[in-house]
């Protein structure tokens, strides 16, 4: 079976006048795939990735997700994709409940759907006792899971993570990555940031960013044998050490 | 930022905020057109305190004015005013005010007034003079107007606008500090430390007691004196003796407005809910006898009220230490109340 | 639509799940129009006043009587001989001395002639010229008292007095309208603008940009509620000022309504524009409270006249949105004028908020930069 491109991006690049964040990137990801996007601090991983959401116009090149341009065609885009950002993106003074139906409804879903889904995405989470809670009260782990189902509600093709698991416990990480699973299992596409490590080895394929352009790109099993490590903390050292752009 | 707002306020507030009655706008309705009712045309616009919208017949178009607010005070000559003056009955003007701002209404009437009796009793005694009889000049009035000679209003809200602006500097400054600490989280780093808490709070009032007295020096210098020509009567001393001691009392505020609240949005909006009462009942503005009993009363639990009148006392006309003991010890008394209060509630809710 | 409900919906949430910011809300106009209404006054009532007397006999008497009577005045002391009145004004509140001459009565009954000395604390320009003016129509009215039971002179002018629109000067005729503009302006400017900010700051605004969400929507739905709740405010206001302050609308209230809708517009939209320049919180609230409230206060004119202000302040005071309600306020509420009259000023406003709009759309960026 073929596979099919989810996201194709050519030779992007975006310039903060004479600093350029991101230099000249190629790649394409796969439906279903999960695609881990890696680098130091300041190496312009989110740069690109607010580019590839529409929130950044880029300065030059080309990117299509979902088959939809990023020039003219934003706003098909964002039907199509969720978005989870580095801050913590509900809102803390609205219930579980409440924070659910409005994402819903930001997404247009008509008032049965919106009803059937949040059930159903409380009983999975195990919420059903904390529905009516305020988000704010709830553990910073629980938040996160719940927002990472808030923003697959709609089913998109593409969703975007960006440091999902920061300050979350080893426990809480493992569930949240079984989510990332069970979602690209839905054939989701999911293109996640992260610092750790570990987490890099559960996804299907990862780049390695450097200044602002990408240095490698292959299977953790492929990264690991091209550059000799065992591990791809190593991997990430031998890269990362290059790096002119001190992490900011 | 902190520095500049104060300065520029003080700058613009004091000549924008002139209240001095002056250019009433009138509308005069002459049916009579009489060498009378000219003259007292004529005197009225010569008062100074009036200018002439409009003259004419019609009272219909002079009430347009009236409603447009272009013209304050309508007065209206009847017809035969001149016949009807010479005759026992009396001759009778009718002026109306606009009233919806009372006091521009009420002064600007007394003006009126005190210009059509004026006028009055000089045709009396004309007219007496004529008929042959003793000239009784009545009774002379003569005033004088003390500690301000060119009335100018900005002498009176100079040091009345600076008082509040030093107490906004330090209220807001000290407030915001500390709950930006408590949200940044770096006063928990200062509760581990073995720094006792009064020396903590310590630390924190003398920098902006400082800043106060610079603020306070820059605005009583440079701007009330190298700008407005504002030179105090009295010496500097009574003044920076209880600048020193109002502006603990006010830091005192500020630190305990701190503990009440736990964000920067809240002591914003406490801080300006409570400022905006402390100038409105500290006789900035509005004269405090003129209120009632309980709103007097609120005056005189109020900081702001002192500081004011003190710094108009010493400034203007020169009142020494021994003249402001009372305004001094209440001062003293509220620096150690808030400050006590303050501290207090800092440990319990540490 | 089905999103804009979503989105009036959470902003609701969010209104009310904030308490404090709830009762600052509706406390302030509550308790400003309260101490406007019954605390302050321009007028200027019980002033501190000496009279000193030299003659000390019926006449003069009679006239402190007169002073005593006066509620402009409070009489403080009489006293009889010399003071240093520099001494006086210093120590004490005392506003005006009055000095009346040795032969006080000698020389108005026989000579026809008598000077009065009125000693006045300038201090305050304002209410020392007032002062002086009522003491003096006072003296003169004493004096025709006094010579009317002599003989009886014709050539008398007659002046009668109406006080129009505010027959009682009750100060709240004037703050009551200063009140409003200053509540609605303020309140939805601080409050659009930082509700904007803090989901910029919180990272919210993102995960809606990053949604289908036509951003017209967000701003809309960030608009009404508050435009409901100034409403709301506005009918409190206008409620409290009818059945406590006794201040009676005699316009129509649709207009008056209308015109309000027009400034919470233009509040709206700027409030809109300082959310898109600043990026913080406590930027925002600066800009709204510390940068609008002064001149807010000093330019909608009715703390201060703005005629008297010099050229380029009056100048300035063309721009600030409530300066034009005001005017419309006071002609609809107070004068009972019609549509006809204030027009113009409808005009200017809708104006302002069409300005606004079309600035702070054009800057509310799709794409944060």
């Amino acid at each position: 079976m073929e596979k099919k491109i989810v996201i194709k991006v050519e030779n992007l690049v975006k310039a903060f006048g004479d600093f350029i964040a991101v230099d000249n990137i190629s790649f394409e990801v796969y439906q279903g795939e999960i695609f881990g996007f890696l680098g130091a601090n300041g190496a312009g991983k989110t740069t690109a990735m607010r580019m590839l959401c529409g929130l950044s116009t880029p300065t030059s090149g080309d990117a299509q997700i979902a088959g939809y341009d990023i020039y003219t065609n934003t706003e098909d885009i964002k039907k199509n994709i969720g978005y989870m950002s580095q801050k913590f993106s509900l809102y803390e003074d609205l219930t579980v409940k409440e924070n659910i139906r409005f994402f819903a409804g930001v997404y247009g879903l008509d008032i049965k759907t919106i009803k059937r889904k949040s059930e159903e995405l409380i009983n999975t989470l195990g919420l059903n006792a904390e529905a009516n809670k305020l988000v704010g009260s709830l553990p910073l782990g629980w938040k996160q899971k719940l927002a990472f189902s808030v923003a697959i509600i709609h089913e998109p093709k593409v969703v975007f993570l960006d440091e999902p698991t920061g300050g979350v416990d080893p426990v809480t990480r493992r569930q949240f990555w079984d989510m990332i699973y069970a979602a690209s299992d839905k054939n989701i596409t999911v293109f996640v940031t992260t610092h750790y490590m570990d987490e890099a080895e559960y996804c299907h394929r990862v780049s390695m960013m450097v200044d602002g352009k990408i240095e490698a790109l292959d299977t953790p099993q492929g990264l690991k044998d091209t550059y000799h490590a065992q591990s791809m903390d190593q991997v990430f050292y031998q890269l990362a050490r290059a790096a002119t752009r001190s992490a900011d | 930022m902190i520095f500049l707002m104060p300065i520029i306020q003080l700058l613009i507030l004091p000549m924008a905020a002139d209240y001095e009655i002056k250019n009433i706008n009138i509308s005069i309705v002459d049916h009579d057109h009489s060498s009378y009712s000219r003259e007292l045309t004529h005197k009225i616009i010569s008062s100074g305190y009036f200018v002439l919208n409009d003259y004419g017949q019609d009272y219909q178009s002079a009430f347009k004015n009236f409603e447009k607010d272009q013209s304050d005070i309508i007065l209206e000559i009847p017809h035969d005013f001149e016949k009807n003056i010479g005759k026992l009955s009396a001759s009778s003007l009718l002026v109306s005010t606009n009233a919806i701002n009372g006091v521009k209404a009420g002064v600007g009437s007394a003006y009126l007034m005190q210009i059509i009796s004026n006028y009055n009793q000089k045709i009396r005694q004309k007219w007496l003079h004529y008929n042959g009889q003793e000239i009784k000049e009545g009774m002379h009035v003569e005033s004088r107007f003390w500690y301000n000679k060119y009335m100018k209003y900005t002498f009176f809200m100079v040091p009345g606008i600076l008082g509040i602006l030093v107490t906004m500097v330090g209220v807001y400054m000290c407030s915001l500090n500390i709950v930006k600490e408590k949200e940044i989280g770096t006063i928990e780093q200062i509760n581990v430390t073995p720094i006792k808490k009064q020396y903590f709070i310590l630390g924190k009032l003398i920098p902006f007691w400082l800043i106060g007295i610079f603020v306070f020096s820059v605005g009583l210098f440079v701007v009330a004196r190298g700008i407005y020509g504002i030179i105090p009567i009295g010496s500097y001393f009574p003044l920076y003796a209880f600048l020193a001691i109002y502006l603990v009392a006010a830091l005192g505020i500020g630190l305990l407005i701190s503990t009440y609240s736990s964000t920067q949005q809240q002591s914003m909006s406490l801080t300006f809910f409570l400022m905006m009462i402390f100038i409105l009942m500290s006789g900035l503005f509005t004269p405090i006898e003129s209120m009632p009993e309980w709103a007097q009363f609120i005056t005189k639990l109020n900081p702001v009220t002192y500081f004011i009148d003190v710094m108009r006392r010493v400034i203007l006309k020169g009142s020494t230490i021994h003249e402001l003991q009372f305004d001094f010890i209440v001062v003293s008394i509220m620096a150690a109340f808030f400050n006590i209060w303050a501290v207090l509630n800092y440990k319990k809710t540490n | 639509m089905r999103q804009l409900l979503a989105y009036i919906k959470k902003e609701f949430y969010h209104v009310f799940r904030d308490s404090k910011t709830l009762i600052l809300l509706f406390g302030m106009p509550i308790v400003q129009i309260l101490l406007f209404g019954f605390a302050l006054t321009n007028e200027i009532k019980n002033s501190e006043l000496i009279i000193c007397d030299y003659s000390n006999n019926k006449t003069s008497e009679k006239l402190i009587e007169k002073f005593r009577a006066n509620n402009n005045f409070l009489l403080k002391e009489v006293i009889y001989d010399d003071h240093d009145y520099n001494q006086i004004f210093r120590e004490s509140k005392v506003k005006l001395i009055i000095t009346l001459p040795e032969n006080f009565e000698g020389d108005l009954i026989h000579q026809g002639k008598s000077t009065v000395l009125l000693t006045a604390d300038a201090s305050d320009p304002n209410t020392s010229n007032t002062l002086v003016v009522y003491a003096t129509n006072i003296l003169y009215d004493f004096q025709k008292e006094m010579s009317n039971n002599v003989i009886l002179i014709p050539y008398t002018i007659d002046t009668s007095i109406r006080m129009m629109y505010n027959p009682e000067l009750k100060g709240a005729y004037n703050f009551v309208p200063g009140v409003m503009s200053l509540v609605l302006l303020l309140v939805c400017v601080l409050m659009t603008s930082v509700s904007i900010v803090r989901e910029k700051e919180l990272g919210t605004m993102e995960i809606l940009l990053v949604s289908p969400t036509n951003p017209l929507i967000i701003i809309i739905s960030k608009a009404i509620p508050y435009f409901l709740l100034s409403i709301v405010n506005l009918t409190v206001i206008l409620l409290l000022s009818t059945y406590l302050l006794d201040m009676p609308i005699n316009g129509s209230l649709f207009l008056l309504y209308l015109a309000s809708s027009i400034l919470i517009l233009t509040a709206l939209a700027l409030g809109l524009l300082i959310s898109n320049v600043t990026n913080s919180q406590e930027a925002a609230m600066l800009i709204s409270l510390m940068g609008m409230l002064m001149p807010t206060i000093l330019f909608t004119g009715f703390m201060f006249p703005i005629e008297n202000m010099p050229l380029p302040l009056q100048i300035v005071s063309n721009i600030v949105p409530s300066r034009w309600y005001f005017i419309i306020v006071k002609d609809v509420v107070i004068k009972g004028l019609g549509f006809a009259s204030i027009w113009k000023e409808m005009l200017v406003l809708m104006g302002m908020a069409i300005f606004l709009l079309a600035l702070s759309l054009k800057k509310f960026k799709t794409r944060l930069e």
